[in-house]
């Protein structure tokens, strides 16, 4: 991770992003400040063989969007990502979304940055793109670029999505330290794609759920359990390789997208007050691990393994039908998958309870081999299902990483 | 539909293996707070000697085996409270309301024998300790209430699915749809109870979008949705062997739900914990008009989940005044605040259709679960350790 230090209004165009490209998500520790830098100052690469946000260590915040592409030109399509392209790298880097900036510019023409990151760092920003599987009829002749494994998840038990914030022609996830940026990413990138994309949804995220290197804690969700403990992590390359980037293939329809992976988006919504009126018992026998350090209940600390077999008296310490014991890789077939979910509160409801629970975002080279099994069972046997309703969902094609001089997607309308 | 419920709401097979004396969930420090060492071959107390009170046992398992703890009567034989399943290197509390006295602790590492075991001594203090033992004969007077009850509406409901399937068979509708709601009343009201069976909830009681792919849908939602299929589009209407098949299902699993309550048996927490369910469903799938979607007639089973709760309340309720009197009087006046509410929404026999309650009116009612809920979630941390045997 890099942790140069930038602020916005010092940054030359074209300076950190270009400078580290290829050490994107990769966790790579380049220090090059003299001076300890916080967290927020650092910017991340937006060039490299994968696109950031996917294994860079997980951010503090979300704005996550949707879009539908209202254009029938495939030639605006492409303009639109060569636009976001360039944006995404400024801001990544600190710098504003256009060449002229918030505060230049004709003084009878509208700026071309919003204006509200002025004065603040990058915020570790990444932005994140892809392609939904709505991209690929025949509008813009890429039928035969779909790849298989992008096509609708199937319905869960007790789904009860809203159409209206699922799924779309293309994604961004734009994370970053700072609510601000993270919003003015999504904010300026939007209204560059006007006439060519409109936003079909978008959602906001605070607290990130999982950590996705190891230098960084197990959050706590919403539930105030530490969730996601068997995380992939940036280290573990070769399993990196097996479950989250896609291999490279002799299909025409899936060779554009090696290096890249697919995101599964669920916006998940907790019963926060029914929850918080189970004993406290219930919540560890639902979670199957200790509310104070993430143990599992089969004993040792966070990181010991859990003992699915160990007995207590009346069955095993853990519950077969825990969130641990279904969600488990050892109950999977070893499958693993990255997940880099954040928590949401959308403010309340009109009965007055919290409309809020998590953002589930994963990134797997299998959503169907790999998440398809395990949310089927987890909908269906999970204790803790019972507190959950799935009301959003979303399957999107992740694109490689750019090079720079390039744009995301390229070698799909290639 | 729920999917089937945590072992600790599995009323019907999970034998009460909380024999804790647990009366409140608050912390304690200072002279209250004792720290548990369980090792191997070990149990080191950090004081054996504490005042009256509310005691919290902090158990710490530093050996490799599941460990035990337990604080027992000073003839080291009656349980006053326990911890079991303690995981190797977690840590879990004994909360528990002791008088002044001789006890015996001990803890199991490996959950055999007699324990690794050592006085304690509880000194006088100012504390006011509720009166514990000489509770069977109300821990057996609410089973008995509760198990009476459960079996009376198990009845109930068998008898009038019976006469139910028998006019949906014949064609009679608008009989079908009046009998509909009365029916399952008897269902809803021990709705937590039925539900412990996994084979039969899903058959019985699924909306069409709890299934999951591959499964039939089958049971009363099926046939509701049959009888009322206005918000439907492009609906098909069942054909009569297929409303046979449907009808007979449904008749022939209320029969084995009602042969199965009868052998149940239910503990004072289990109780307790029923009637907190019942509310839960209420909160989750009532008052959100997500249960009667095609018949509106959620208000029914509104009702009839207030009605077991309070039947289970009122089962357990003497244990509560024992140990916490202003508890239950609380809950008693919550329920009746609901029941207020509930009143207004009744029509002839029967109750006003959901959707034509009003915004502000589901608000209300809303919150009235909610002012009842929070007090009922305590209920079972007060009433569990009465055992049947003193």
């Amino acid at each position: 991770m890099p942790s140069r230090r930038c602020s916005r209004r010092t940054v030359l165009a074209g300076g950190v992003g270009f400078a580290l490209g290829g050490a994107a998500g990769i966790g790579a520790a380049l220090t090059a400040s003299d001076e300890p830098a916080s967290p927020s100052a650092e910017a991340h690469p937006f060039y490299g063989p994968h696109q950031a946000g996917i294994t860079t260590a997980a951010q503090d915040r979300l704005h996550f969007a949707a879009f539908d592409v209202v254009t029938d030109s495939r030639a605006e399509l492409v303009e639109v990502l060569r636009a976001w392209t360039t944006a995404a790298a400024r801001m990544t880097a600190g710098e504003p979304a256009g060449r002229l900036g918030p505060t230049s510019g004709p003084y009878d023409a509208p700026p071309d940055d919003t204006g509200e990151a002025i004065g603040l760092p990058p915020a570790r920003l990444t932005v994140t793109f892809g392609f939904g599987s709505s991209l690929f009829d025949d509008r813009f002749g890429l039928a035969a670029r779909r790849p298989a494994a992008l096509r609708s998840l199937p319905h869960f038990p007790a789904d009860n999505l809203d159409p209206s914030r699922s799924d779309g022609d293309l994604c961004v996830q734009a994370c970053a330290d700072d609510p601000q940026i993270a919003v003015h990413a999504v904010r300026n990138l939007a209204r560059i794609g006007f006439g060519a994309v409109a936003v079909r949804w978008s959602q906001l995220g605070f607290g990130r759920t999982s950590s996705t290197t190891r230098a960084q804690d197990t959050p706590r969700n919403l539930f105030g359990f530490k969730d996601g403990t068997a995380n992939i992590k940036a280290e573990e390359t070769d399993a990196l390789a097996a479950d989250v980037w896609v291999a490279a293939s002799n299909e025409p329809r899936e060779r554009w997208l090696e290096g890249g992976s697919y995101l599964v988006a669920r916006r998940i919504n907790m019963s926060i007050e029914t929850w918080d009126r189970q004993s406290l018992r219930d919540q560890e026998t639902i979670i199957g691990r200790s509310k104070a350090e993430g143990a599992p209940l089969s004993g040792g600390g966070e990181d010991t393994p859990p003992n699915f077999i160990l007995r207590g008296r009346g069955g095993p310490l853990i519950d077969p039908r825990s969130h641990v014991a279904l969600a488990h890789p050892d109950d999977n077939d070893g499958v693993r998958i990255l997940r880099r979910g954040y928590n949401f509160v959308d403010g309340s409801t009109a009965l007055g309870r919290l409309d809020a629970g998590l953002f589930f975002i994963a990134f797997t080279n299998d959503p169907h081999g790999h998440y398809v099994p395990m949310q089927t069972k987890l909908s269906k046997s999970d204790l803790l299902s019972e507190y959950l309703q799935h009301t959003a969902s979303g399957l999107f094609a992740i694109p490689p990483g750019v090079r720079p001089g390039g744009y995301v997607g390229q070698q799909l309308f290639a | 539909m729920r999917r089937w419920r945590t072992p600790a709401r599995l009323s019907a097979f999970a034998a009460c293996l909380l024999l804790a004396g647990c009366t409140t969930t608050e912390a304690t420090s200072g002279d209250r707070l004792v720290e548990v060492d369980s090792g191997n071959d070990s149990c080191d107390l950090s004081t054996t000697e504490a005042a009256a009170g509310t005691l919290t046992f902090r158990v710490r398992n530093s050996g490799s085996k599941v460990t035990e703890f337990y604080l027992l009567a000073g003839d080291g034989l009656r349980i006053v409270g326990e911890v079991e399943n303690v995981g190797p290197s977690l840590t879990r509390d004994l909360v528990v309301s002791v008088p002044d006295g001789g006890y015996v602790t001990a803890c199991k590492p490996g959950m055999r024998g007699k324990g690794i075991r050592g006085t304690f001594t509880v000194t006088p203090s100012d504390e006011k300790v509720p009166v514990v033992g000489g509770e069977a004969v109300l821990v057996k007077q609410a089973n008995d209430i509760y198990a009476a009850y459960v079996e009376d509406q198990s009845a109930q409901l068998l008898e009038k699915t019976q006469r139910f399937v028998e006019l949906y068979e014949a064609g009679r509708d608008d009989a079908a749809r009046a009998l509909y709601p009365v029916a399952r009343t008897h269902w809803e009201r021990i709705e937590t109870v039925a539900e412990s069976f996994g084979d039969l909830d899903p058959r019985m009681d699924a909306r069409e979008a709890d299934l999951e792919p591959g499964q039939a849908w089958t049971g009363w939602h099926r046939i509701e949705k049959d009888l009322w299929p206005q918000r439907a589009t492009g609906y098909t209407p069942l054909t009569a062997a297929q409303r046979s098949r449907v009808a007979r299902r449904l008749l022939a699993d209320t029969r084995t739900l009602d042969r199965r309550v009868r052998k149940l048996r239910y503990a004072a927490d289990e109780i307790a914990n029923g009637s907190r369910g019942l509310l839960e469903e209420v909160a989750t799938r009532k008052v959100t008009g997500e249960e009667e979607y095609w018949s509106r007639t959620d208000l029914w089973d509104f009702q009839a989940n207030v009605d077991g709760a309070r039947v289970a309340f009122e089962g357990v309720r003497p244990l509560v005044e024992r140990r916490d009197p202003s508890l239950a009087k609380k809950i008693a006046a919550e329920f009746a605040a609901l029941q207020t509410l509930l009143d207004h929404h009744r029509r002839g026999d029967g109750f006003e259709r959901y959707d034509r309650l009003s915004q502000v009116e589901v608000k209300r009612l809303s919150d009235a679960v909610n002012a009842l809920s929070e007090p009922l979630s305590r209920l079972t941390a007060v009433v569990v350790g009465a055992e049947a045997k003193d």
